[in-house]
């Protein structure tokens, strides 16, 4: 099979005006007669249920919480990028577009990532408009921010929990249609496969993780909202519940996974206090436009950080890129920390961690106003670590923030199984190798208010199927399938907890296939893991029942794809013999150690298809055409 | 420097099953270590005992999510003010301490399995009118209608709400008046939002009671739980908005 990405022709500007003419439309009449399953509930799922509901299709809603409102869209905080160019500082739709396509190192499809920008207004206003308090100006007019890898402040916010609001703004709108009877929730249900009928994705199987019960739930569209994979690496920001699961059943049913060795490691976390933690805590970048970042200038300087003077301190960010100095991207901010602290610079019991230094500007601007613009993520800090920020610079380390990579998807997020639509950060398509810090929430909400809605119903209009009942032969399998799998991980009993399985294949992938990767690293952590997943089904120990509520049960079948995921995350970072954005291969690399792109080579979107577990997947290479923005090395000097 | 906790824990297999206290002593815990995790090392221990872990909620484990909600020593969220279980670490205990934990109880929260509970009462109360009704695609230029700053942060301070249901929980009536009420405040004090304002407040009050939360006897332990501290102030705006609309009916 071909990848087409189904990319209109014509100037970029307007390409997604002519694609949404060409589109087939649905009678407002015929709408209600076609099913449309979306899965997952954070930005991209509820805003697209709330959106597909408005216009009167029928929708049922799947999630894995108990309330829509829990997915962990919740938990972004710094804010929200859109060109509205409120600052008069030279923003524009097409220089949102330039940022983001330099800032994905070139590995980004251009045409996805203009829509992108061109979108982004739009979700401000219709943010606002339903209520979302976004932080004002005195004279009443929304505020903005910088953020890392801009020169504009284009980044709107409601103070550190930008994420949540708007997740709620979005879950209100759902909610409203929940009442007014188009959508239909089924919240604590996990989606364990999809069902594909004579090549169109028509349903899926279902876990109701109350019950235990497996539900078929057949329909005309199957939207994936998932978000992504970062919780392979045990240790993440993420959620505890985060999981590859719907995606990788998708995957095994035909959709292709792109680029899944992008992966993001952001450099404001909080560092590793020891080996009972069971995730990460994200310190919003926004911190870095008064932070600033330093280490001791000379190796194994243990004394505290009040009493190294400035002649012996290295802050190195603003010496190595004067230009962006603290604001560089994420992907460079923590190569950057990891260097340091491989050169024994690093600070903290560990030394694994760097600080960021709030004592300049609590000088300059005040306690207070540092308070106004940062006081949550302070006393989340002084919570956390028992220290206060206010007194001593906080500590920061790079860890696992988002992933980059995804179902692959063409221009109208279709995978390549007709019919399964996939949004948000499940899909690999608008941040090349690397993400700008504010575009999550912009590209979840992009898709799920303004895509989404025009181009499923293209393809419900176009699309002819058969009624499908979910008594058909492709449920009846599809649902055996997972059962099969439940009992598998229930008969072992083994010696080993599911957890424990999970930190050694987040461990594995951290080594090997996290912030710097090589050659014969990548190929030891392939062998490694699968030798893991053998002895994961001789010897995993999960109790319990399977016919009641069971969390435990629920992440050893997440853990189980893991297994089987990580193993393609490392074949692609093996694959791709270059570096960019987050993807550092240590043998590509410029003389001053930054990322070494090989453009003639590797100019492409790496989309894997499924051949069995165990087995080489087939690569599909989709080549990126840069029109507009043209490729050269990054510069954040 | 580990520390020896016990832990008496509610344990209740389903919805309509008697449930008990059940005892675990682990000598596995780090005062660095959260509350969650706390229970994350109890239940491996369980597990490896071949016997069915405790369940409970928890997601983001950074106290925005609002899944976690335990009762700590008969504290909703236990210990910590303005935080969530999530976010209450060991060294808030001490060495040798025994530990009550058990679920939000409240009758419109009922017991799923151990310490978790059924919430979806909240869902139902924002669905009956928690939002503003607008649909994608015709809303003006975000700069048109603008909004004091100090309107807009007290919009944004009832905004904050999580809806763990702690409020609920901490209520000996067990109310749902923070909750609801820090929606109507959210929206009320908006431009967006005043259009429905009566409208809302109607419907959601109403709901609230169809869904078996008590009355309000202006106690505070709500404002005194919540992770978010959200303040009672905004009841009082509720009930004038809901005694104006039901006046205007």
């Amino acid at each position: 099979m071909t990848l087409d990405s189904r990319i209109p022709s014509g100037p970029i500007a307007e390409k997604w005006d002519r694609r949404k003419f060409e589109n087939k439309l649905v009678n407002p009449a015929n709408r209600r007669k076609h099913e449309i399953i979306v899965v997952g509930t954070g930005l991209a799922g509820a805003s697209a249920a709330a959106s597909l509901g408005e216009l009167g299709y029928k929708v049922k809603l799947f999630g894995i919480h108990d309330s829509p409102r829990r997915a962990h869209s919740i938990a972004a905080q710094g804010g929200i990028n859109a060109a509205k160019n409120y600052r008069n500082d030279g923003d524009s739709i097409y220089r949102l577009f330039y940022d983001t396509v330099k800032g994905g190192d070139y590995r980004a499809r251009e045409a996805n990532v203009f829509r992108l920008a061109q979108m982004s207004v739009l979700i401000i206003d219709q943010c606002v408009a339903q209520g979302v308090p976004f932080a004002r100006e005195y004279g009443g007019l929304l505020d903005n921010r910088s953020f890392g890898g801009a020169q504009v402040s284009r980044t709107f916010y409601a103070r550190g929990q930008t994420g949540q609001q708007l997740l709620l703004g979005a879950y209100q709108s759902l909610m409203r249609q929940v009442d007014a009877g188009t959508v239909t929730m089924y919240q604590r249900r996990e989606m364990l496969d999809l069902v594909v009928v004579n090549g169109q994705a028509r349903g899926i199987v279902c876990r109701n993780l109350i019950t235990g019960e497996l539900e078929s739930h057949g329909a005309n569209a199957v939207l994936l909202c998932t978000g992504g994979y970062g919780t392979v690496f045990y240790l993440s920001t993420n959620a505890v519940n985060s999981n590859v699961t719907a995606a990788w059943r998708a995957h095994k049913r035909g959709a292709y996974f792109a680029n899944p060795c992008f992966t993001q490691i952001h450099p404001t976390c909080i560092p590793v206090s020891g080996d009972h933690q069971s995730k990460l805590t994200l310190m919003s970048e926004s911190l870095r436009n008064d932070g600033r970042v330093w280490v001791p200038r000379n190796q194994g300087d243990r004394r505290p950080a009040d009493q190294i003077p400035e002649s012996d301190r290295d802050y190195y960010l603003e010496r190595r890129y004067p230009s962006f100095g603290n604001l560089v991207p994420r992907d460079v901010a923590s190569r950057a920390a990891k260097s340091v602290c491989d050169e024994g610079r690093g600070v903290g019991d560990t030394g694994l961690s760097v600080y960021l230094d709030f004592a300049d500007a609590i000088k300059r601007l005040g306690a207070e106003t540092i308070k106004g613009r940062y006081g949550n993520l302070f006393d989340m800090y002084k919570r956390i670590t028992d220290e206060d920020p206010y007194k001593i610079p906080m500590r920061i380390y790079p860890a696992v923030h988002y992933t980059m990579g995804g179902l692959w998807v063409d221009y109208d997020l279709m995978s390549t199984v007709p019919g399964l639509f996939v949004l948000g950060e499940a899909n690999f398509s608008d941040h090349g190798a690397n993400r700008l810090g504010a575009s999550a929430l912009m590209q979840g909400l992009a898709d799920g208010y303004f895509v989404a809605p025009y181009t499923v119903a293209n393809y419900l209009a176009g699309a002819s199927m058969p009624a499908v009942a979910s008594e058909h032969d492709a449920f009846k399998e599809a649902k055996a399938t997972a059962q099969a799998r439940i009992d598998k991980v229930l008969s072992v009993k083994g010696n080993r907890t599911i957890r424990d399985f999970h930190r050694a294949v987040g461990a594995i992938c951290w080594d090997h296939v996290g912030m710097a990767r090589n050659e014969q690293g990548l190929q030891g952590a392939i062998g490694e893991i699968r030798q893991l997943r053998d002895e994961f089904w001789q010897n995993v120990l999960v109790t319990g029942e399977k016919n009641n509520l069971n969390p435990a049960l629920d992440y050893a079948g997440r853990v189980a794809d893991y297994m089987e995921f990580a193993e393609l995350l490392a074949l692609d970072a093996l694959e791709r013999r270059e570096s960019c954005g987050g993807h550092f291969r240590e043998e590509f690399q410029t003389p001053d150690g930054e990322a070494l792109r090989k453009d003639d080579d590797y100019s492409y979107v790496a989309a894997w298809e499924f051949q069995g577990v165990g087995a080489r997947p087939a690569l599909h290479k989709e080549e990126l055409v840069f029109d507009e923005v043209h490729p050269s090395q990054r510069s954040y000097k | 420097m580990a520390m020896t906790v016990t832990l008496k824990v509610w344990r209740q297999a389903g919805p309509t099953a008697a449930g008990r206290f059940e005892t675990y002593t682990t000598n596995h815990v780090h005062p660095d270590m959260s509350f969650l995790e706390m229970l994350d090392v109890v239940n491996e221990e369980i597990i490896k005992a071949g016997k069915d872990p405790i369940a409970f909620d928890s997601d983001c484990r950074e106290g925005i999510c609002g899944s976690c909600g335990l009762v700590i020593d008969g504290l909703a969220h236990g210990p910590d003010r303005g935080a969530t279980t999530c976010q209450v670490h060991m060294r808030r205990f001490r060495n040798g301490d025994t530990i009550t934990v058990e679920p939000f109880r409240a009758k419109a929260f009922p017991v799923i399995k151990d310490l978790v509970v059924d919430r979806s009462a909240f869902d139902r109360i924002i669905a009956a009118g928690g939002y503003v009704s607008i649909n994608a695609g015709g809303a003006p230029d975000g700069n048109s209608i603008p909004v004091a700053k100090d309107v807009a942060d007290l919009s944004m301070d009832n905004a904050q709400c999580i809806g763990c249901g702690a409020c609920a929980a901490a209520c000996k009536n067990a109310a749902a008046h923070l909750f609801t009420s820090a929606k109507i405040a959210h929206l009320g004090l908006l431009p967006q939002g005043a259009p429905e304002r009566s409208r809302r407040a109607i419907r959601m009050v109403e709901q609230m009671d169809a869904e078996g939360f008590g009355s309000c006897s202006n106690e505070g332990e709500c404002e005194a739980v919540c992770p978010k501290e959200i303040s009672i102030a905004s009841i009082a705006r509720m009930n004038r908005d809901y005694v104006k609309a039901a006046a205007g009916k």
